[in-house]
């Protein structure tokens, strides 16, 4: 059982008849990841837009190499069964388009697979980049698929994402690996709606050549602040999983919770408060134990809510020191050393408030919408390092924070979503572990919502 | 090629070698009765070694050996460490075995861990110490316990109700323990006095030594010193005797306690606050050959130079129960080619301040070094600025067998940050026993 009662109630066999019969809005079940898990649960369908598209092929010999059943005709009988038949996944390269005419195949293809896409599957749309255009007919059909995504995000049922991917010019198709995988995993469980950039920061470079995708962190050395509860914990677990060394960084007085988590996943635990002006030192000086660092994820923040009109310094700073001014210290000093290793990552956790905004949360959304403007800034100067940095915007997660909220809020943040519920924090964690990947080295200066396509902002 | 063993010999290191301190982790200090009141000894020793643990990612490791010990114990911990190592998250192939030696127990665990890895026995081990007043072990009464063993002896229901019968009412009271010494039956704080009140302690000196030990103590919470020694436990984040507003006006308003016997012209000096109150609370000090510190790249704090325990006569000499550092120092730093005056950092256990500015005062003076160490001249006073700089007993409290775990990485600690340099450390205990030990770094 979780601890939403709605979700318990309407997926139980009364609560199902009962919410079919007054209309209450099913709350899916999502698929989740678990080691071993195949990439898709099925068949899938493939399309192609146009004859320009240049990621097709890339995708079908991923899913045909991992023995995933493919059809370029979205009217394909599939498994053995029929033209209707479920399916795991509906991909289409909509990339090459022309012009706003183009559209009508992307529409052609995802109409039956609007129909087919199984419970928890995935539909991606992959294009161009729209700012890469000059002319306005391409770069106005490019735009539109972000519409036409983000629509149909709303209209998808039973735990099934749509999501856009663009892909740079300056990108190949092998850029796009831990990417795809990604999006069609359940790993992505809870990212829906959204769109992600692929090689928009030039000079990229790096790998997926023999990579263990079961363990694709292996060898790596993490840290991850805000490590001793909430989505910090599972974030540090999940790398683990996935192969990382983790060094669990939280402060001195959640010393107990934060042994507890580094003990479980056999790192190392550092009590520091990443505002001291000495913690960028301690935190590099403790990594030399690993031999040095490849992932940070910055995950430690707090809200100290108050309407702006009854705001005060010390207040407003706590939050912009914890939120912004730690994390841009830390990746100074990161930028600055050889102990952050060639190819290092670093992920940053914003917020659905720092996009949408949030009453009460003037300073929390300042300091979140200002850890967009630092990976926005960072990402050109990591490119030398072959390093990236990325953020996760997560939107309602179910946490002790939110636990605590008012019913009448924390059921508005649940239900207020395409997904209509929360997220898990394994579901923010997950996206991190991706963006840490080595495999990820394409993916910069990106910020990816974990919201269930959540209507704040949207 | 003869059939030697000159591959295992090989493999031995050069010895001896000197032990390294890396690192330590204990739960804040809580005053008896307090936040740990339901904490048992068990309790508390597996979870400072579980934050040790965390601390240098040793989770699953076999070490060479955890040596630790309590002094109030209950009997069904008679295996203490084995049972705490087990229900840790070190490796259950972890030996492990129980030290008792008063107050000090994990000085003495330290000194006998260090010495294995300086002999190349093992590579790395823990020491600790836990107490609890909170939870000390109640016993029957002796009348009590022989009347119930012969009841359990006896053959048939007859004979057992007969030795039942021979039950009195005055026999059922139990013993709680107290902080007295069997031989003199006096309370450690009465010993505390005479000796006080021997060498002249002022009320004002020991209350200066009490403030002093608050005021060092707060600031270097302030400064974070703690933050990689020390992890919450129960919801402490910190020593809770800790009073850094002391103020000498404060404590002079005190009532003294523990009127000296046998000294009936002297006043009382002794206070609540200057003498260390009951506490519970665990310590663990990681120690390890430098290879093992290097092959983890985890740091070498200092290194444990050389220690020597002492004991006297408190029972038929005239000497005063807490006394014995004054004798373990000198033979010690003779040993060494040192002087009382070549270290950088004095750590030095305050049971009361009235003890360690006894002992001061015999060093200071020829007559006792003379008469009583064979010295030819007084070993002299020390720059009292190196003393207890982050604080000592007085402040942080003093669960028994912890408090040499705790002062060991400390002075490792300051030693570290200073970047070289020599510390003393020394810890009376009951029994007339007391331990001293040089660090280095
Ligand atoms: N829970 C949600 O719904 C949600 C939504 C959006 C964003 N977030 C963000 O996700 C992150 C984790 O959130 P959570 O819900 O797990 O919160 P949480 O409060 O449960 O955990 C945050 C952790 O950060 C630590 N921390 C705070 N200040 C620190 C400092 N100065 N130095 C080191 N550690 C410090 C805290 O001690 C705590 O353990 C935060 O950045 C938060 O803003 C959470």
């Amino acid at each position: 059982m979780s601890n939403d009662w709605y979700s318990d109630f309407v997926n139980s066999g009364f609560g199902k008849a009962i919410a079919g019969q007054v209309g209450l809005p099913p709350v899916p079940q999502l698929r989740r990841y678990e080691p071993g898990q195949p990439l898709l649960s099925g068949p899938a369908l493939l399309g192609t837009a146009t004859a320009d598209g240049r990621v097709a092929k890339v995708v079908r010999s991923l899913l045909t190499d991992l023995g995933i059943e493919v059809h370029d005709d979205p009217n394909a009988a599939v498994g053995g069964g029929s033209s209707s038949s479920k399916v795991a996944a509906g991909i289409i390269d909509a990339t090459g388009l022309s012009g706003p005419a183009d559209l009508a195949e992307v529409q052609a293809f995802l109409t039956p697979v609007m129909r087919r896409i199984g419970p928890s599957g995935r539909i991606l749309v992959i294009g161009d980049v729209p700012a890469e255009a000059t002319s306005p007919a391409v770069r106005a059909a490019r735009r539109a698929l972000e519409g036409l995504v983000r629509s149909a995000g709303k209209e998808a049922r039973y735990g099934a994402t749509v999501n856009l991917v663009h892909v740079a010019d300056d990108a190949v198709g092998a850029d796009l690996e831990s990417t795809l995988r990604f999006f069609l995993s359940s790993r992505s469980a809870f990212v829906h709606g959204q769109r992600l950039d692929v090689g928009t920061v030039p000079g990229f470079s790096g790998s997926s050549q023999g990579v263990d995708w079961d363990r694709p962190l292996a060898g790596r050395t993490a840290v991850v602040t805000g490590a001793a509860r909430g989505i910090g914990a599972t974030v540090a677990s999940t790398l683990r999983r996935d192969g990382a060394t983790v060094i669990c960084v939280d402060v001195p007085s959640a010393g107990d919770a934060l042994a507890r988590t580094a003990n479980d996943i056999g790192g190392s635990a550092l009590q520091l408060d990443i505002t001291a002006d000495h913690a960028p030192a301690t935190l590099l000086d403790h990594a030399q134990r690993h031999g040095g660092l490849d992932i940070v994820v910055h995950n430690a923040g707090i809200t100290r809510d108050k309407l702006l009109a009854n705001q005060d310094r010390d207040r407003w700073n706590s939050v912009i020191d914890v939120n912004l001014n730690a994390q841009l210290a830390i990746n100074d000093a990161l930028l600055g050393s050889e102990v952050f290793h060639r190819g290092g990552r670093i992920v940053t956790v914003s917020s659905m408030a720092g996009i949408a905004g949030n009453r009460g949360q003037t300073s929390y959304g300042a300091s979140k919408a200002g850890v967009i403007g630092m990976v926005d800034a960072t990402a050109p100067l990591l490119v030398e390092k072959d390093a990236t940095i990325n953020a996760v915007a997560p939107g309602f997660i179910e946490t002790a924070m939110t636990k605590a909220m008012p019913v009448g809020t924390r059921e508005a943040g649940r239900r207020l979503s395409s997904m209509t519920q929360g997220g898990l924090p394994v579901d923010v964690a997950e996206t991190i572990a991706w963006f840490a990947q080595g495999a990820s080295y394409a993916v910069n200066g990106q910020v990816l919502r974990v919201d269930g396509q959540n209507f704040l902002g949207a | 090629m003869p059939p030697t063993s000159s591959s295992a010999a090989s493999s031995r290191p050069t010895l001896p070698r000197r032990a390294a301190i890396v690192g330590a982790n204990r739960i804040p200090f809580a005053r008896s009765n307090g936040a740990y009141a339901r904490a048992s000894n068990q309790d508390m020793l597996t979870s400072a070694l579980d934050g040790l643990v965390a601390r240098f990612g040793l989770a699953g490791e076999r070490l060479g050996e955890v040596a630790a010990g309590a002094v109030l114990k209950h009997s069904r911990d008679f295996n203490l460490t084995r049972e705490s190592v087990l229900g840790s998250r070190l490796s259950a192939a972890t030996p492990t075995y129980d030290v008792q030696q008063a107050c000090g127990t994990s000085l003495q665990t330290a000194v006998l861990v260090a010495n294995k890895i300086a002999l190349g026995q093992i590579e790395s081990g823990i020491a600790a110490g836990v107490d609890t007043t909170s939870d000390a072990p109640i016993e029957v009464n002796d009348e009590l316990r022989r009347v119930l063993l012969a009841a359990n002896r006896a053959k048939s229901t007859a004979g057992v109700l007969k030795a039942l019968a021979g039950l009195r009412p005055g026999q059922i009271v139990p013993e709680i323990p107290a902080n007295r010494e069997p031989r003199t039956g006096m309370a450690m704080g009465e010993h505390a006095a005479q000796t006080a009140a021997a060498w002249g302690i002022s009320r004002t000196a020991q209350d200066e030594i009490t403030v002093a030990s608050h005021q060092n103590l707060a600031a270097a919470y302030e400064r974070g010193f703690f933050d990689d020694l020390m992890t919450p436990y129960l919801g402490l984040t910190r020593d809770n005797n800790l009073r850094a507003d002391s103020t000498l006006e404060g404590l002079a308003k005190l009532k003294p306690v523990f009127k000296p016997a046998g000294y009936p012209d002297t006043e009382a000096t002794m206070t609540a606050a200057n003498s260390t109150p009951l506490t519970d609370g665990a310590a663990t000090v990681l120690l390890a050959s430098d290879e093992w510190a290097a092959e983890r790249n985890l740091p070498v704090l200092a290194h444990v130079v050389d220690a020597e325990t002492a004991a006297v006569d408190y029972v038929h000499g005239d000497e005063g129960l807490l006394m014995a550092p004054a004798y373990a120092v000198p033979r010690m730093l003779e040993r060494n080619g040192l002087t009382l005056q070549d270290f950088d950092f004095y750590e030095f256990h305050e049971a009361f301040a009235s003890t360690i500015l006894a002992t001061f005062a015999a060093w200071e003076d020829p007559i006792f070094c003379k008469e009583r160490l064979g010295l030819d001249e007084p070993l002299g006073s020390f720059d009292r600025a190196k003393l207890n700089v982050v604080g000592s007993s007085l402040a942080t409290g003093h669960p028994f067998a912890a408090t040499g775990a705790r002062i060991v990485p400390t002075l490792a600690k300051l030693l570290h940050e200073k970047g070289s340099g020599r510390g003393l450390i020394s810890i009376c205990a009951a029994g007339g026993q007391g331990v001293v030990a040089i660090l280095e770094a």
